[in-house]
Formats: structure tokens, sequence, C-alpha cells
């Protein structure tokens, strides 16, 4: 089974079709994702901002982290939750969006960004815990995962738009990022 | 008197126009909105979520209110210059929408409140604050951000 049916088969469902066509459940929905947005990124940019090195600089790194980050992760669980939903109420034209998909990897990239400062330079915090200024790895860490979520915001945006819909007269190269092959194009000429 | 004809001055600016004419500029332009809201966002949960025992319990809550400071205001001045234009675009529908006036008037009990009670007890010397005092301004500040949020999201499904 591809991606495709399985997403044809998820906007089958009677759930999907619900969160669809309900006046308030998807609107409401969405409101949650974007006020989750503020806890989780919002904490995640504190954070950030301090590995930069602009704010919160008497605070050491570790203490930041480890106070911030438990709340990170429940603005987090819900954005993916509240994200999840909005993806089920409307999977097939997600599928084809190319913001969706450009906001999906860019996810991928903030992640592996957190894996790579967990697992690397973050195991010695000690020594540059107090550090006005952390050191350079650090900070790029820091700017990397600011550039990231400005970028993840402003894809997330774009998936509302339906610039790049599959049948609207666009390049072939939009044609294959949407993955828009099988779909008929409404506006051909015969 | 009413403020309508200020609403149809708004709708007929020169930027009102060009936002309305481009596909891109609106979007994009609610998008830099959206960046400085989890700033703005991120500000405002630490320095309350501080007040109500939350985060950060050792740090004196006036160093944390004074580094989130300049944050907020950055925010809230991208907030302002990305808001505006994208009123003007569309000044006549938030006229008539509940949600408007909802978010607005949340937005000015609010920013009234930052900058007299809620800054007073923010920066005032640890021990000068109770603990009910520091709680139940947290509880007002975040619930009038609360209303200017979902205002601001409903001003787009009305």
């Amino acid at each position: 089974m591809s991606l495709l049916t399985l997403c044809e088969w998820l906007e089958s469902t009677r759930w999907s079709i619900a969160l669809h066509e309900s006046v308030y459940a998807y609107a409401i929905v969405e409101s949650i994702h974007v006020w989750a947005l503020c806890l989780f990124v919002g904490f995640a940019a504190m954070l950030d901002l301090r590995l930069v090195g602009v704010t919160f600089r008497r605070v050491p790194v570790s203490e930041l982290a480890s106070r911030l980050l438990p709340w990170t992760r429940v603005g987090f669980t819900v954005m993916v939750v509240s994200g999840i939903l909005l993806f089920y109420a409307i999977p097939v034209r997600s599928y084809h969006n190319v913001f969706f998909r450009l906001k999906l990897v860019l996810l991928v990239l903030a992640g592996l960004n957190v894996w790579l400062f967990h697992t690397g330079i973050y195991r010695r915090v000690a020594t540059w815990d107090l550090d006005v200024r952390p050191p350079r790895q650090v900070r790029i860490a820091g700017a990397l995962s600011l550039l990231l979520w400005v970028a993840i915001i402003f894809s997330g945006r774009m998936i509302a738009y339906n610039w790049f819909d599959c049948g609207r007269p666009q390049s072939d190269l939009m044609n294959v990022l949407a993955e828009c092959g099988s779909v008929v194009d409404p506006y051909a000429v015969p | 008197m009413t403020l309508l004809p200020f609403f149809e001055w708004c709708e007929n600016t020169a930027i009102g126009e060009a936002i309305r004419n481009s596909v891109w500029l609106f979007p994009i332009i609610e998008a830099f909105h959206l960046v400085a809201l989890a700033l703005i966002g991120g500000a405002v949960l630490l320095v309350n979520m501080r007040l109500l025992g939350l985060v950060l319990g050792g740090r004196p809550v006036s160093e944390l209110a004074r580094d989130a400071h300049p944050w907020f205001v950055g925010g809230l001045l991208v907030m302002f210059a990305s808001g505006v234009p994208l009123f003007l675009s569309e000044s006549i529908k938030c006229y008539y929408s509940v949600a408007f006036w909802v978010k607005m008037s949340a937005l000015f009990l609010v920013l009234v409140f930052t900058f007299t009670v809620h800054g007073r007890v923010t920066l005032a010397d640890e021990g000068r604050v109770g603990p009910v005092q520091g709680k139940l301004v947290a509880v007002v500040s975040l619930v009038l951000w609360a209303a200017v949020g979902w205002g601001g999201r409903w001003i787009g499904f009305s």
C-alpha cells in the first residue's frame, strides 16, 4: 500500500469527514495548534537565544534547559496531536501540498539538530554552562534551531493556500514536487 | 457617531489595496505575525509561569522579567508592524467581526496591565510581592493574552 492510498483511505474514514465538514472542530483544533506554538516554539526560542548568548546570560544553560524542556515537551506533544488531527481532516490534499512536504523535511532537520546537540556538545555542558557567550558550536546549534523554527512556521502557514495544488496550470517541477502525476488537470484543454 | 467611516478609510489606503491585490503579501505578513507570536508567547509564558511557580523556581522573578523584556517588546513591535497592514487589508471585515473587537479590547487591557501592575510586580524586589498577589497577576495576564490570541485566530474564521 502506498502512502497515497493510505491517505485516500484515511480521507474516507468517518472521523476525517466529520473533522473536515464540522463548522467549529477544525477551527478549534487549529486554534489549539497556534496556542501550543507559544509554549513550544516560544520556550524553544528562549532556550535557543540563551545558546546564542543573547539573553538569560546569568542563568546556567543546564538550569534553563532542564526547567524549560519538560514544558517544551508538553507543547510539542500538543503540537503533534493537533497537527496530526489537522492532517487527518484533509489527508490527500496535505499529501500533495508542497508546503506540507517542505514542513516535514524541515521538522526532520530540526529534530536532527536537537539530536546532534544533545548527543554532542551538550554532554560536556559542565565546561561551558556558565559562559555568557557559549562555544561557537553551541551558538551555531541555537541559531540553526531558531532559523528552522521560523522556516517551519512559514511553511506551516502556507499549507492553507492552494497556489501549487495539483491540477493548477504550473511548472512540471511543481507537479513533480507535489507528486501530481495521477491527478487529472481540470484546466486542461482537451 | 460610528467608527465605520474610519474603517472604510483604512480599507482604502494604498497599503490595504496593495495587500488585497497580491497573492503572496497577506500570507507572508501573517507568517511574520506568527513568528512574533511565538516570541511574545515564549517571553510572556516564561515570566508568568515563573510567577505561578511552575518554572525556574530558584531564579528571582525580576531577573527573568528583565531578561525577557526586550524580546517581549521586540515581538510586540513586529506584531504591530505586521498586524496593522493585515488590518488595513480587511478593515471593513474586521469592523463587523466580533472576534476583532474582542481581540482589540483584550489587547488594550493587557497592554495597560502589563506596563503598569504586571511590570511593577515582576520587577519588584523579592519578598515585596506576596505569593498570592504574584499568582493573581500572572493569571490575569495569561487570561487576557489568551483572549487576544483566540480573538486573533478567530478573525480568520469569521
